[in-house]
C-alpha cells in the first residue's frame, strides 16, 4: 500500500512537472494573416531588405542547388540528423505567405515558427536575436516581395527525443541570449556597427566558433574555429593561424573580393559569403573588419616577425601575368612519395608566377596547411575549385580521379612538413577516404558562390 | 621509365617521371590532338580521359598513371572511320578554329560514357572547364546531345563507344 502511495506520489510529481514545462514552453500562434503576401512595400525598404539577405546569407540555407531560391528543402546535416530548411517565399500554405511582421520579427528574435512551434537552431537565432526592428522589417519586405513558390520542405530526420520540439525551450533557456544589444560606448560607431553586423545577421560565430555537445556554440571559445558544410571554418580570434597576420585593411579587401594576396580565395561557404557581401556597402565591410580584426587582437612579435619576412618576400614581387606558362616541369626525382607529387602536381601553379587570385597560392602564406585540421587541403585536392560561370574567376583542377587516398596524404605529409611547424596531421589516409566516398560530406562551390546559387556545384541533392 | 597504356597500346616512356602527360603525348607519342592552352589548368583543351574520367593532361605527372588507361582523341576514332562524337562534331560543323575540340570531345566522352543521354544541365556541367575562345558552344553543345543520339541509335552501350573507352 505504502509503496503504491510513493508510487502515485512520484508519478503525480512528474506529471506536474512536465505540465509545467509544457506550460513554460507553450508558445501562442500568431493569428494567419491573410493579406500579408498582398501586402505593398515601399521600394527602398526592399532594397534594403535585399542587402540584409545578403548579409544573412539567408539563400545559402534556405535553397536547394538548382531550385527556385528561399524554397527551402536543403538538407543539413546535423550531429544530431538531419534538419531540412523551410520555405521562405511567400507562398500561404508551404512558405511564410500568412505570416505577420509580428510572427516574423518573433521568428527571428525567440526561434518560434508563425504556428508556435520552436524552430530548430540550426536557424541561427542565436545571432539573429541580435537585428534590429527596423531592419527586420526591411527582411520581411524583401522575403514577402520574392515570387511565392510551392514547396514542402521534408519532414526532419531527427531521433525520437529530439523530434519533441518543446524540449527546444529548455535549450533556449540554457543557450540563448536574447534581444539586441547595447553599442559599447568604449569602442567606435564603426565597431558597433562591425560587432552588430557580424554577430548579428551576419552570423560568423555559427560557422566559426567550436559548438559544444549540445549544438550550441561555446562562446568561451568565441570565433575560436568550426565547421561549414563539410569544411573547416578557421580561428579568427587570437588562435588564427593565418602565417601573416589579417590586419584590418586586409580583411576588409578580402571580405570584399573573396580574395587577398597574402590569404588566398575564399571558398566552400565562405565563397557564398564573400559573394554575397557584395551587396553591402564598403563602410559596412569595413566595419565588419574593424570589429573581427579586435576579436583577433595583436599578434606575438615572433609572428610579426615572421610575417614581415613573408611580406617582403611575396609582396608585388611577382609580375601579373606570366609571360611564359610553358615551364620545364621540376624534376621529381628522390625524395618522399609526397614532395615528388607536389613539385610534379603542384608547385608549377602554387609556386608560379600569376598572382592571386588566378594563381595557385604559395603554401607559406595558407592557412590551410597550419589548421589543425587538414579538411579544407583534402577538400580541395579532392574536388578542385570549380571556376564560375560567365566571369574570371579562381580555379583549379581536381585531383580525385588521379591520386589515391594514400598519395593524397603523402601529399599533405609533406605539405605539412615543409610549409609549417605544427605538428603532423594524424589519420589523413582514411579523412581521405571518407571524404572522397562522401561519408564525410562535402558541399563543393565555384568561387564566386552567389552568382551560381542556388546551384552548388557538387552538392548532394537529397 | 614509366609504362603507359594509351588508347589500348603499351609504351615505355624514357622521360622523368615528373613530365606532364601532355608533353609526352605530343611530343614522344606523336598523339597531337591534345593541345597546350595554358598548361595551368585553366582551359582544358589538353583534356584527355584516364580510367574512364576527363582530366588535364598538362596538369598531371606521368609517373600518377602507370597501370592507368588513357585515352586521347585518337582513340574514339579515325578519318575514315570518326566515332560517333567526332561524326556529330563533323556533321554539325561544331568546330571554328578547332582549337578546343578535343578537350571539348574528351569531356564529352567521359560524361557520354557514364550517361548517353544527359540533361542541357549536365552536358554544361561536364564542360565548365573546357574554354573555347571562338565562342562556338551553342555548336558544340548540339553536337555533344548529337553524338548521344548516335551512340544510342547505334544500339551500343555507350561505353564501347571508344576504342580504348
Ligand atoms: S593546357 Fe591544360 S588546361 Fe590549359
Ligand atoms: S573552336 Fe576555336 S577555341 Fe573553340
Amino acid at each position: 500500500m505504502r509503496a503504491l502511495r510513493v508510487a502515485i506520489g512520484i508519478a503525480a510529481v512528474i506529471f506536474v512537472a512536465a505540465a509545467a514545462f509544457l506550460l513554460f514552453a507553450w508558445r501562442s500562434e500568431v493569428p494567419e494573416d491573410t493579406a500579408a503576401a498582398e501586402a505593398r512595400f515601399a521600394p527602398e525598404l526592399v532594397a534594403k531588405g535585399a542587402q540584409l539577405a545578403a548579409l544573412g546569407n539567408c539563400i545559402a540555407c534556405h535553397t536547394v542547388p538548382g531550385r527556385p531560391a528561399f524554397a527551402g528543402g536543403l538538407a543539413l546535416p546535423t550531429p544530431f540528423g538531419t534538419i531540412y530548411s523551410t520555405n521562405i517565399t511567400p507562398d500561404r500554405e508551404t512558405g511564410i505567405g500568412g505570416w505577420s511582421e509580428a510572427a516574423f520579427e518573433r521568428a527571428m528574435r525567440e526561434g518560434v515558427d508563425r504556428e508556435g512551434s520552436h524552430l530548430y537552431p540550426a536557424f541561427p537565432y542565436e545571432h539573429f536575436t541580435r537585428v534590429s526592428a527596423d531592419d527586420n522589417r526591411a527582411l520581411y519586405a524583401f522575403l514577402m516581395t520574392r515570387v511565392a513558390v510551392k514547396a514542402e520542405a521534408p519532414e526532419n530526420d531527427l531521433p525520437f527525443p529530439l523530434k519533441f520540439r518543446p524540449l527546444l525551450a529548455g535549450w533556449k533557456l540554457l543557450f540563448l541570449d536574447s534581444g539586441e544589444r547595447e553599442p559599447d560606448p568604449g569602442q567606435s560607431d564603426a565597431w558597433n556597427r562591425g560587432r552588430y553586423l557580424a554577430e548579428g545577421l551576419g552570423h560568423c560565430g555559427a560557422c566559426h566558433t567550436p559548438r559544444n555537445p549540445v549544438g550550441a556554440e561555446d562562446r568561451d571559445r568565441h570565433f575560436g574555429g568550426g565547421e561549414a558544410e563539410g569544411w573547416q571554418a578557421y580561428a579568427i580570434n587570437t588562435e588564427s593561424k593565418a602565417p601573416i597576420p589579417w590586419d584590418e585593411q586586409d580583411l576588409a579587401f578580402y571580405l570584399r573580393n573573396g580574395w587577398h594576396e597574402f590569404h588566398g580565395v575564399s571558398r566552400g561557404p565562405m565563397a557564398e559569403v564573400t559573394g554575397n557581401l557584395a551587396f553591402l556597402p564598403d563602410s559596412d565591410i569595413a566595419a565588419i573588419a574593424t570589429y573581427v580584426r579586435s576579436i583577433m587582437g595583436a599578434p606575438t612579435p615572433e609572428r610579426e616577425q615572421r610575417a614581415a619576412q613573408l611580406r617582403e618576400a611575396f609582396e608585388g614581387q611577382r609580375p601579373e601575368q606570366a609571360a611564359d606558362s610553358q615551364r620545364s616541369p621540376v624534376s621529381a626525382s628522390g625524395g618522399q612519395p609526397g614532395e615528388a607529387i607536389y613539385l610534379a602536381a603542384c608547385a608549377s601553379c602554387h609556386e608560379g608566377e600569376r598572382r592571386q587570385p588566378f594563381g595557385g597560392l604559395n603554401f607559406e602564406l595558407s592557412t590551410a596547411v597550419n589548421a589543425p585540421n587538414p579538411q579544407n587541403i583534402v577538400n580541395v585536392v579532392l574536388f578542385g575549385l570549380p571556376p564560375a560561370d560567365g566571369e574570371a574567376s579562381a580555379v583549379m583542377p581536381a585531383f580525385r580521379y588521379l591520386l589515391d587516398d594514400q598519395q593524397v596524404a603523402d601529399l599533405l605529409a609533406y605539405m605539412r612538413e615543409r610549409f609549417s611547424e605544427e605538428p603532423p596531421w594524424a589519420g589523413l589516409v582514411e579523412q581521405t577516404a571518407r571524404t572522397r566516398s562522401g561519408t564525410y560530406k562535402v558541399a563543393v562551390r565555384p568561387s564566386d558562390g552567389i552568382e551560381r546559387a542556388p546551384h552548388h556545384v557538387g552538392a548532394e541533392e537529397d | 621509365m614509366v609504362s603507359l597504356t594509351v588508347n589500348g597500346s603499351p609504351h615505355q616512356i624514357d622521360a622523368d617521371p615528373a613530365t606532364p602527360l601532355l608533353y609526352v603525348l605530343r611530343e614522344e607519342l606523336a598523339l597531337n590532338g591534345a593541345k597546350y592552352g595554358c598548361g595551368l589548368g585553366q582551359c582544358g583543351s589538353c583534356t584527355v580521359v584516364v580510367d574512364g574520367e576527363a582530366v588535364l593532361s598538362c596538369m598531371v605527372p606521368i609517373m600518377l598513371l602507370e597501370g592507368r588507361e588513357i585515352t586521347t582523341i585518337e582513340g574514339l576514332g579515325t578519318i575514315d572511320e570518326p566515332g560517333p562524337l567526332q561524326q556529330a562534331f563533323i556533321e554539325l560543323q561544331a568546330a571554328q578554329c578547332g582549337y578546343c575540340i578535343p578537350g571539348m570531345m574528351m569531356s564529352a566522352h567521359a560524361l557520354l560514357r557514364r550517361n548517353a543521354r544527359p540533361s542541357e544541365e549536365e552536358i554544361r556541367e561536364a564542360l565548365t572547364t573546357n574554354l573555347c575562345r571562338c565562342g562556338t558552344h551553342m555548336r558544340i553543345l548540339a553536337a555533344i546531345r548529337r553524338a548521344g543520339e548516335l551512340m544510342q541509335a547505334a544500339s551500343l552501350p555507350a561505353a564501347d563507344q571508344g576504342r580504348a573507352g
